[in-house]
Parts: C-alpha cells; sequence; structure tokens
C-alpha cells in the first residue's frame, strides 16, 4: 500500500496532478475568515526535526492544524536526540504516541526510508541531507502552475548549487514526471557525480540558457557546507551564476524566478530581481502551506492513503 | 455492471427535469418573496449543475439575478475514514457571499441527510446565513438524520438496495434520474451522483 512520500519519484503523473488539484481547492480556503478545516480530527503529525528549519516546520506545522490534526514538534536540539537517542528509539517512541503521520528533516540522506521501516504511520520527508525534498518540489510545482497556467512543455533552468540540493533532485523528477524539460546549471565541481543519470539537460553556461527559459529556479549557495573549495570567491560564483539585473532583462517577457529560500541576496540573486514582481519568492511560501495540506489531506484524511509510495 | 443496466428504470426524463426545475425556481420565488438576497449554493458535482439551472429559470421568471456558486463537502464528510482519500470537489462562493442572507442548498438526490448535515457544517466556515433551506431534486426517502428538504422535485420510494442514479446534460450527456434495482453491491460512487 502506498503511504509514504519520501521522493519525489514516489509520485506518478496523477498523484502528482492530485496534490496539485487539491492544492487549488485548499488554495481557496487560505482565502476566507475561518482558515481551520475538521478534516484530520483526532489524528496525530509529528513534525520530527533534526536540522534547523524555521520555515519548512512551521509551514508543516500551519498545513496539520489547518485540517484540525493534533501537532506535536519535535526538534532534536534540547531533546532526548542531544542525550544521544538512536532514531530507532525515537521512532519506536513516536510509534508508541500514536503518531498517524511523522514529518521528518534529518541531516542524512535516507533517514526517512529507515524511519518508515520503524513506524505504522505515514512518514514525510522534509528534506533528508542532499537527497530529496518532494514537498519543495510539489510547492514549486504548484507555484509554476499558477503563473504559468501548465507545466507540461515548459522550459525550467535550476541554477546554482546543484550538489548539496535536495530540492533540485527532488524537482528534476518531479517535473520530469510532469513533463518539463529541466535543465541544471552549474559550475561542474557542484553537480553531483551521478547527474548525468537523472532526466535533465546539464549546462555550465547561465547566459546560454537563459533565453530559452521559461523559469529561473534559483538555488540557495549552501555556505555552511562549502568546506571544500567548490569554487574560487563568492564574488567570482555571483559573476558566473548570479541571477542579476543585466541576466534578468535576458530573459523573455513572461519567465518567472523562482527561489526555495533562504536567499543570500546579492550572491545567487541580486536584490532587485527578488523583489521584482516577477519572482515568486513570497507567494512559494504561502503555497508552501497549501500544498503541504494537500499531502497530509491526501495521505491522511482515509481509510488508505490516495498519493506515494511504499518501501 | 450489465446486469444493473439492466435492471435500471428511468423514473424521470428530460421534460421532468425540466419541469421539477421550473417548480422549484416558482416555489423559492414564492417561498422567499421575489428571491430577495437568496443565495443558491450547489453541491459539487451534480448539485452544482442543477443550482445554475434554478437561478436561470429564476432569472428569466423575474428578471432577478441570484447570486449562485458551489460548495465541496468532503473534508466535512462523516465517512472519509471508511474509504480511501478521495479528490476534493469545487467551492465556489459568489462574490456577495452568504452573510445574513437566505442560503438554499442544491442536491441531487436526499437519501440518508449525511450529506446535507456536512455541508451545513462547510457552511458554517464560510460565513453566517440569514437562514438556510434545501431542494433536491430526488428524495428518496431513509433519512438518517433529522433533516428535510424545502424544495423537492419528486419523491421517490425506494427500498434501501436500490439505487438512484442522477445524469445531467452539462456532465452526462443527457437528463435522466434511473432507479436501480438492488444488488446487494455495497454503496459506492456516491459522488457520481449514485445514490
Amino acid at each position: 500500500m502506498k503511504r509514504h512520500l519520501i521522493s519525489a519519484g514516489d509520485l506518478t503523473r496523477d498523484d502528482a496532478l492530485l496534490v496539485l488539484d487539491t492544492a487549488e481547492e485548499l488554495a481557496r480556503v487560505s482565502e476566507r475568515s475561518i482558515k481551520k478545516l475538521p478534516t484530520l480530527r483526532g489524528r496525530t503529525v509529528v513534525n520530527l526535526f533534526y536540522e534547523d528549519s524555521t520555515r519548512t516546520r512551521i509551514s508543516f506545522e500551519a498545513a496539520a492544524k489547518r485540517l484540525s490534526a493534533d501537532v506535536i514538534n519535535f526538534s532534536a536540539k534540547g531533546s532526548s536526540v542531544s542525550k544521544g537517542e538512536s532514531l530507532k528509539d525515537t521512532a519506536l517512541t513516536l510509534e508508541a504516541m500514536g503518531a498517524d503521520a511523522v514529518v521528518i528533516r534529518h541531516g542524512a540522506s535516507g533517514a526517512p526510508h529507515r524511519l518508515a521501516n520503524w513506524v505504522r504511520g505515514s512518514v514525510v520527508n522534509a528534506g533528508d541531507g542532499t537527497h530529496e525534498h518532494p514537498t519543495q518540489a510539489l510547492l514549486d510545482a504548484f507555484s509554476m502552475r499558477r503563473r504559468m497556467g501548465r507545466i507540461d512543455g515548459l522550459k525550467v533552468s535550476i541554477v546554482g548549487d546543484v550538489l548539496h540540493s535536495r530540492v533540485a533532485r527532488s524537482n528534476v523528477l518531479l517535473l520530469h514526471t510532469l513533463g518539463a524539460e529541466v535543465t541544471l546549471v552549474a559550475p561542474p565541481t557542484l553537480l553531483p557525480v551521478s547527474v548525468d543519470t537523472w532526466p535533465c539537460q546539464i549546462s555550465y553556461d547561465i547566459d546560454a540558457v537563459l533565453p530559452k527559459s521559461d523559469v529561473v529556479m534559483m538555488l540557495r549557495v549552501q555556505l555552511e557546507r562549502m568546506n571544500a573549495a567548490y569554487f574560487p570567491s563568492a564574488r567570482e560564483y555571483s559573476r558566473r551564476y548570479g541571477l542579476d539585473r543585466e541576466r534578468f532583462a535576458r530573459l523573455h517577457d513572461d519567465a518567472i524566478v523562482m527561489h526555495p529560500g533562504p536567499m543570500n541576496r546579492g550572491m545567487e540573486i541580486s536584490a532587485e530581481v527578488a523583489d521584482s514582481p516577477r519572482s515568486t519568492i513570497v507567494e512559494q511560501v504561502a503555497n508552501g502551506v497549501t500544498v503541504r495540506m494537500a499531502v497530509l489531506y491526501l495521505l491522511l484524511s482515509g481509510s488508505e492513503p490516495a498519493i506515494g509510495g511504499d518501501l | 455492471m450489465s446486469d444493473a443496466r439492466n435492471q435500471a428504470r428511468a423514473v424521470l426524463e428530460g421534460p421532468d427535469i425540466h419541469r421539477a426545475l421550473t417548480r422549484i425556481a416558482h416555489e423559492i420565488l414564492e417561498r422567499t418573496k421575489g428571491a430577495e438576497r437568496v443565495v443558491l449554493l450547489g453541491i459539487p458535482t451534480r448539485g452544482a449543475t442543477l443550482a445554475f439551472r434554478i437561478a436561470e429559470r429564476i432569472s428569466q421568471f423575474e428578471g432577478v439575478k441570484v447570486p449562485v456558486g458551489a460548495i465541496d463537502i468532503t473534508m466535512y464528510r462523516d465517512d472519509l475514514r471508511l474509504r480511501p482519500a478521495r479528490p476534493l470537489g469545487r467551492t465556489d462562493l459568489p462574490p456577495e457571499g452568504v452573510d445574513g442572507r437566505t442560503v438554499v442548498l442544491v442536491d441531487d438526490v436526499l437519501f440518508s441527510g449525511r450529506t446535507v448535515r456536512a455541508a451545513l457544517d462547510a457552511l458554517n466556515d464560510v460565513g453566517r446565513p440569514r437562514a438556510v433551506q434545501l431542494a433536491t431534486l430526488v428524495d428518496r426517502g431513509h433519512r438518517e438524520l433529522p433533516i428535510r428538504a424545502d424544495y423537492v422535485g419528486k419523491n421517490l420510494p425506494t427500498s434501501k438496495s436500490e439505487k438512484v442514479k442522477v445524469y445531467l446534460e452539462e456532465i452526462d450527456g443527457r437528463d435522466a434520474v434511473l432507479l436501480i434495482k438492488g444488488d446487494d453491491r455495497p454503496a459506492a460512487g456516491e459522488a457520481n451522483g449514485e445514490r
């Protein structure tokens, strides 16, 4: 039985479209004065966060609460994890508390997959290491569809630190499923070894790719992971791969700019571009809540989930 | 399936549905004194279509434009957990809103009353109507809750094992209400107008 959302690759085209369509209806709920729905009353969602991530945790928390689920936040800092409890023991604790879903953010790639073996409820991957972040990909696809009216046939460029980006991998998988043509743009040092097996194209030259793009997604330069010399200097990176005013001007008139946040303004994206009306950065945050509501609804509301993958 | 088809009997044909909706439109006008401050809200999918048809007739008869929309009740159902997670229908509230107005809920078939209960809950979350009334094309009986319709197209005595299926031109390409003899199948496909 499908029950987890661990990889964007778990979603079939129909699954993904169901999430987007459900989110579209739920977006209307976010516009009214009473934003709460009774649908997940009595269900418990645990947010298990081993890495700091204010925005994703709050987004999942808001989504679960709007559906009337009980939310338990469990962050590694100040918990028994800092006393050395293993992921498995934590999982068994959650199991004993009767969690219907566990939303997990973990620094190690594959942690959600491990967890899914130990708990009976649904596991939702909220970012694991440099592996995947499927709900981010879903909210990006949702934001794209709202702005562009479609995803099928869109030319999407994902620019920046692909090597450390779980967002990039999830987006490539999901956008490919939904029929977009994805091009990754990065210096060779910031592309993973296996990237030639991904369903996308690769380029090292942002200026060749931009004029042909409908959507440009800028990735954050993950300064905290820059422990090796991936590029000569921040300035050099910004000159060669940053989206500044001049490059922005070369995009076609309807193209949009996306960023999963948090941004390094002046590094991968200039402030002017980030604040332009063609940037979707703020609506991506709002759409995050809606899309996560859709995921929780489709996983938890029925006798069995309508989306997701098996182990 | 072919078995069920064979035992299906049309209880209302196109012209009957047409006349029933015309009468309901007149009754709404009469009961609400010219449909003043009335909002029609259909329950997706077929209730929404019927609401639009009734609104059209009201505007033909008296030249008043009645606000019309749809209210999805999926997230308010009491049987969500009994079946796999299901897709949502469309909620489309008219810009006038429902506050202080008389809302006429429109559904195709009134059966247990549980859909209407869910609709009342859903309505509660979008505003505070002055009053709520219920219009249904077919009332087939077997209520499980204290709910009744204000406007009924046809009262249709049924046995619990029978099914009522509504076809509408806009969705199904033809207008008809079929009564399907019971084959002891578990109730399914409610969202498709089969009750």
